[in-house]
C-alpha cells in the first residue's frame, strides 16, 4: 500500500487524444499528471520520459463519477459485497467515489463503525465517503450521534432501505441537523400505504397477482418532508425518486426555493414494471419499478433539470436470494459497472437509436422528446453528486477533490468514456461478489475505458488493474 | 416436447381459446373412460408426475393424483409439511432434488405468485401450475369452463355447445386476492363469454387495464342477466387487512343470499371453487339447490385434470 502510492506519487501521466468535458464546458486537449494531481492541460503534451500513456483517442475524458447511493454491504453483508469488490465495481464503471450507505449489520450509526468503513476505504480502488444513519439501528426511534459523525466526516444521513416514518421524529432530525453542516436524506417510503408490497402498484401487479406499492407511498412522504423543510428550513436530499409525482413535487418545491436535492436511478430510467412479468426478482427493487409513464417522467425531469443527480442504490445480494419466489426474494439491484453505459443508451441521441432499444425486460424504449448531451449527462453523474455528498471540496483548499474542472493542480480523479463501443453485459463477469443485474444479456452503448483514482490508473482498457 | 408453451401449463394464456378446446374434448373422452367398471386407462404407464405442494391443499393434490394414476402414470408426492422445506432448503434445490429423481411432470402449488415459472428454469420436466399465490390456477379454470359446457349441454338437451359464447359469468368476492379470478377470467373470454367482475372496492385490483372484462360493485343491479354466477371464498384475513367492515357486512352487501337467488334467471348456474364458507359468500340453502354445481366442479376436476396430463406427456391417441 505505502509502496503503491510511492509508485503513484513519481509516476507521470499522459492522458492523450481524448476530448475534456467538465462543468466549464468540452474541449480537445490531453491531460498530465503527476503524483496524483493533473500538472498540466494542453491541445498537445509530449509524454515526459518514462510517463505512461493512457489512450483516450475517440474518447471523452471527464471528472470521476461520484456514486450518491452505493450499498457495500460491509460490514456484515460480505457475502454479497465488500468495500474492495464494491469499490472495484465502481471504478469500472468510472467512479472515482463513492457513499456508502449505511443500512449494514450493525448499521452505520456510531462512531466506531464509521471508523471501521472508512479504514476499510482506506486501500479501496476509489474514495469511500460514508453515508450515517439517522436514527439508531434505522428504528425510527433515537437519533443517532450527528454531531460526532459529522466531526469524523460524515455529510450525509439517511435511514435507506426504509424511510423516517413518525413525522416527529423527522422534525426533530432536521432541526437538530441545522447548523451541523450536513444533509438528511430520505428513502420516501410511507410503509402503512407500501403495506407489504413487492412491486408497482398497477396494471403490471393486478395481472401478476403480486402487492403493489403505489405510487403514494412514496409521493405522501416526500410531501410531508417538503413541508418539514418549509417549516425548519433544514435542507434535504430525496434518494431515488420514481414516479410523476415525485417529480413534480420536487418542481413546485424548487420553484418554491426550497433547498431540496433530487437524485433518479439508472434502471429507473431504463426500465418498467413490465420487466416483472417474468417473475425473476432480479427486476425486484425498492422503490420498484415503475410504470412506463413514470419512466417517461423521470427521463423528462432530468431534462428540465429538476432532478440535480444520477445515483446507482447499488445493492448486491447473494445469487442463492435471488433465487427465492418473488415475494420472499430481497429488493436491490447492482448498479456500478452498467450505470453510465445504461443512462446513455436510454437517454444520449444516437446512443439510443444504435443500441439495443427494444423493449423485451421492461426496457423503455428512449422517446425522441427526452434527450440529454453527454456532458449534462456527465454532470448528473459527476459534479452534481459531489456537490451534494460534499466531496467536491475538502482538504485541498480551494482545489476541488471529486466532480471538479479539469485544470491543472485538481486531484487526478478522471474517467475515460468511449460513447461508441457497444458492448452485452455479461452476469458472469461482475466485479461485484453479486450477480444481480437486471441488464443480462443486454447490448449497452458507451463504455468506460480507464478510470484514474488519485492519479493511479485503477482501470485501463476495461479492466481493473487491482 | 416442442415450444416451451406445450410443455408446461402455467397459465391459461399457454394454451388460448384452440388449447382450451382441445382439454374439453380430451376431458370428454375421460368422462367416458370414468363411466367403466374399471376407470383406468394405461396412457401414461412408465410416467412419473410429481405433486410438489409447498402450500397444503389436499383436495387439488387429491384430485392430480388421482388423475395421474387414472392414466397408470407412477405418482411421487412432496409436501411441504413433511419435507426438507421446513428445514429451510431453497425451492430451486428442492426441485432440482426431485427432478433429479427423474420425473416427467411437475406439479407445483405455492404460496408466491410466479413461483411454478422460475421452476421451469431449473428442471427438465413439464411443471404445470396448481396455484401459484395469487397469479393463476389454470386447471380450476378449464374445470370450471368443463362444468359450465356439461351444464349448457344438459340445458340443451345433449347439445354441446362449441364455445361459452353468449354467456354472461360474474366473478364475485374477493377478486384482488383470487388465483380463481385470474384464470378464469382469461378462460371465460377466450371461450368468447362476456365476463363481469363484483366485488367491493377494496377486494378489487388496483387496475383492471387490459383485462377484458367489466367490474361493478352493484350485484343487485347485475343478477337478472346472469347464466353463471362465479362465488369466490371470502377469507377472514381480509378482516385484519382492514379491506372488510365484518363478514356479517359482506354477507348483507354481496353474499348469494335466497332472496339474490331467487332474482337470478331460471336456468343460471351457480357455482364455487370450494371451500365454500355458507353464511359467507353464500346462504347455507343456496349452496344446496340443484342450480349449484359445486359437486360437479370437484368430479369434472379429475377429468380435467387427466386431460391436462395426457395433453402434455401423453402422445398418440388414447
Amino acid at each position: 500500500m505505502t509502496a503503491r502510492r510511492d509508485v503513484v506519487e513519481r509516476a507521470e501521466t499522459v492522458v492523450r487524444g481524448g476530448t475534456l468535458i467538465d462543468e466549464t464546458g468540452e474541449r480537445r486537449a490531453d491531460v498530465l499528471v503527476r503524483g496524483g494531481r493533473i500538472v498540466a492541460v494542453g491541445e498537445s503534451i509530449d509524454p515526459p520520459n518514462g510517463a505512461a500513456v493512457l489512450d483516450a483517442g475517440g474518447c471523452v475524458v471527464a471528472p470521476g463519477l461520484v456514486d450518491l447511493h452505493t450499498h457495500l454491504r460491509e460490514p456484515g453483508g460480505e457475502v454479497a459485497e465488500t468495500v474492495e469488490s464494491g469499490s472495484r465495481a465502481a471504478a469500472l464503471g468510472g467512479y472515482t467515489a463513492v457513499l456508502a450507505m449505511p443500512n449494514t449489520e450493525p448499521a452505520i450509526d456510531s462512531a466506531a463503525v464509521v471508523r471501521d468503513v472508512l479504514a476499510l476505504g482506506e486501500t479501496a480502488l476509489t474514495e469511500v465517503a460514508v453515508a450515517g444513519a439517522i436514527t439508531i439501528g434505522r428504528r425510527g426511534e433515537r437519533l443517532v450521534p450527528m454531531a460526532e459523525l459529522a466531526a469524523l466526516g460524515v455529510r450525509l444521513f439517511t435511514d435507506d432501505g426504509r424511510g423516517v416514518q413518525h413525522a416527529g421524529l423527522m422534525r426533530r432530525a432536521l432541526e437538530y441537523a441545522s447548523g451541523l453542516g450536513v444533509v438528511l436524506a430520505q428513502h420516501c417510503e410511507d410503509e402503512q400505504l407500501a403495506a407489504g408490497g413487492h412491486m408497482n402498484e398497477g396494471a403490471w401487479s393486478s395481472r401478476l397477482g403480486i402487492a403493489g406499492q403505489p405510487a403514494l407511498a412514496e409521493e405522501a412522504m416526500l410531501a410531508r418532508d417538503l413541508a418539514l423543510v418549509r417549516l425548519t428550513g433544514a435542507s434535504m436530499h430525496f434518494l431515488h425518486l420514481t414516479t410523476a409525482g415525485a417529480i413534480e413535487l420536487i418542481r413546485r418545491a424548487k420553484a418554491d426555493g426550497l433547498p431540496v436535492t433530487a437524485e433518479v436511478t439508472p434502471h429507473h430510467l431504463a426500465l418498467c414494471d413490465a420487466a416483472v412479468a417474468s417473475f425473476d426478482p432480479v427486476f425486484k427493487v425498492n422503490p420498484p419499478l415503475r410504470s412506463a409513464v413514470d419512466v417517461a417522467a423521470v427521463r423528462a425531469g432530468l431534462v428540465s433539470g429538476v432532478v440535480d443527480a444520477i445515483a446507482t442504490d447499488h445493492a448486491p445480494h447473494a445469487p442463492e436470494r435471488k433465487d427465492d419466489p418473488f415475494d420472499e426474494a430481497p429488493a436491490g439491484m447492482l448498479g456500478l459497472e452498467t450505470a453510465l453505459a445504461v443512462a446513455h443508451s436510454a437517454l444520449c441521441p444516437g446512443a439510443s437509436r444504435r443500441g439495443d432499444d427494444r423493449a423485451e425486460g421492461g426496457w423503455v424504449p428512449a422517446g425522441e422528446a427526452t434527450v440529454l448531451s453527454l456532458r449534462d449527462l456527465l454532470g448528473f453523474f459527476s459534479w452534481r453528486p459531489a456537490r451534494i455528498a460534499g466531496l467536491d471540496r475538502r482538504r485541498q483548499g480551494d482545489q476541488a477533490d471529486q466532480g471538479g474542472p479539469i485544470v491543472p493542480g485538481a486531484a487526478a480523479n478522471l474517467m475515460v468514456f468511449d460513447p461508441t463501443e457497444e458492448w452485452v453485459v455479461d452476469r458472469s463477469r461482475q466485479a461485484s461478489r453479486s450477480r444481480n443485474t437486471p441488464y443480462a444479456g443486454r447490448r449497452l452503448v458507451g463504455k468506460v475505458r480507464h478510470t484514474m483514482f488519485a492519479g493511479e490508473c485503477v482501470v485501463l482498457d476495461g479492466e481493473a488493474q487491482r | 416436447m416442442t415450444s416451451p408453451a406445450a410443455r408446461h401449463l402455467l397459465s391459461v394464456a399457454d394454451l388460448g381459446r384452440d388449447g382450451i378446446l382441445e382439454i374439453m374434448r380430451l376431458s370428454d373422452a375421460f368422462a367416458e373412460v370414468a363411466q367403466r367398471p374399471i376407470p383406468k386407462v394405461p396412457a401414461l404407464r412408465g410416467r412419473t408426475v410429481a405433486t410438489v405442494f409447498m402450500e397444503p391443499s389436499t383436495r387439488t393434490r387429491l384430485s392430480f393424483e388421482t388423475a395421474a394414476k387414472r392414466l397408470s402414470a407412477d405418482v411421487m408426492t412432496f409436501t411441504a409439511a413433511s419435507s426438507s422445506a421446513v428445514k429451510g432448503e431453497s425451492l430451486r434445490d428442492t426441485v432440482e432434488t426431485i427432478d433429479a429423481m427423474g420425473v416427467d411432470a411437475m406439479i407445483v402449488r405455492h404460496h408466491a405468485s410466479g413461483a411454478p415459472l422460475r421452476v421451469t428454469d431449473w428442471v427438465g420436466s413439464s411443471v404445470i401450475n396448481a396455484g401459484d399465490g395469487t397469479h393463476e390456477h389454470p386447471t380450476q379454470a378449464l374445470l370450471d369452463c368443463y362444468t359450465i359446457r356439461e351444464a349448457i349441454t344438459d340445458r340443451r338437451d345433449g347439445e354441446v355447445p362449441v364455445d361459452l359464447a353468449g354467456l354472461r359469468i360474474a366473478i364475485v368476492g374477493d377478486i384482488k386476492h383470487s388465483r380463481v379470478a385470474r384464470s378464469n377470467v382469461l378462460a371465460f373470454s377466450a371461450l368468447g363469454a362476456e365476463v363481469v367482475l363484483i366485488a367491493p372496492p377494496t377486494l378489487m385490483p388496483a387496475s383492471l387495464e387490459g383485462w377484458p372484462v367489466s367490474a361493478t360493485g352493484d350485484i343487485d343491479g347485475a343478477l337478472g342477466g346472469l347464466d353463471v354466477v362465479y362465488l369466490l371464498r371470502i377469507q377472514s384475513e381480509r378482516l385484519g387487512e382492514v379491506l372488510l367492515p365484518s363478514l356479517d357486512e359482506y354477507h348483507w352487501r354481496y353474499g348469494l343470499t335466497r332472496a339474490r337467488a331467487e332474482a337470478l334467471k331460471k336456468d343460471a348456474i351457480v357455482m364455487h371453487p370450494g371451500p365454500m364458507i355458507r353464511g359467507v359468500e353464500i346462504a347455507p340453502e343456496v349452496a344446496d339447490l340443484p342450480a349449484t354445481l359445486v359437486t360437479r366442479q370437484v368430479r369434472n376436476g379429475v377429468l380435467v385434470r387427466m386431460a391436462v396430463l395426457f395433453h402434455l406427456l401423453g402422445s398418440g391417441a388414447l
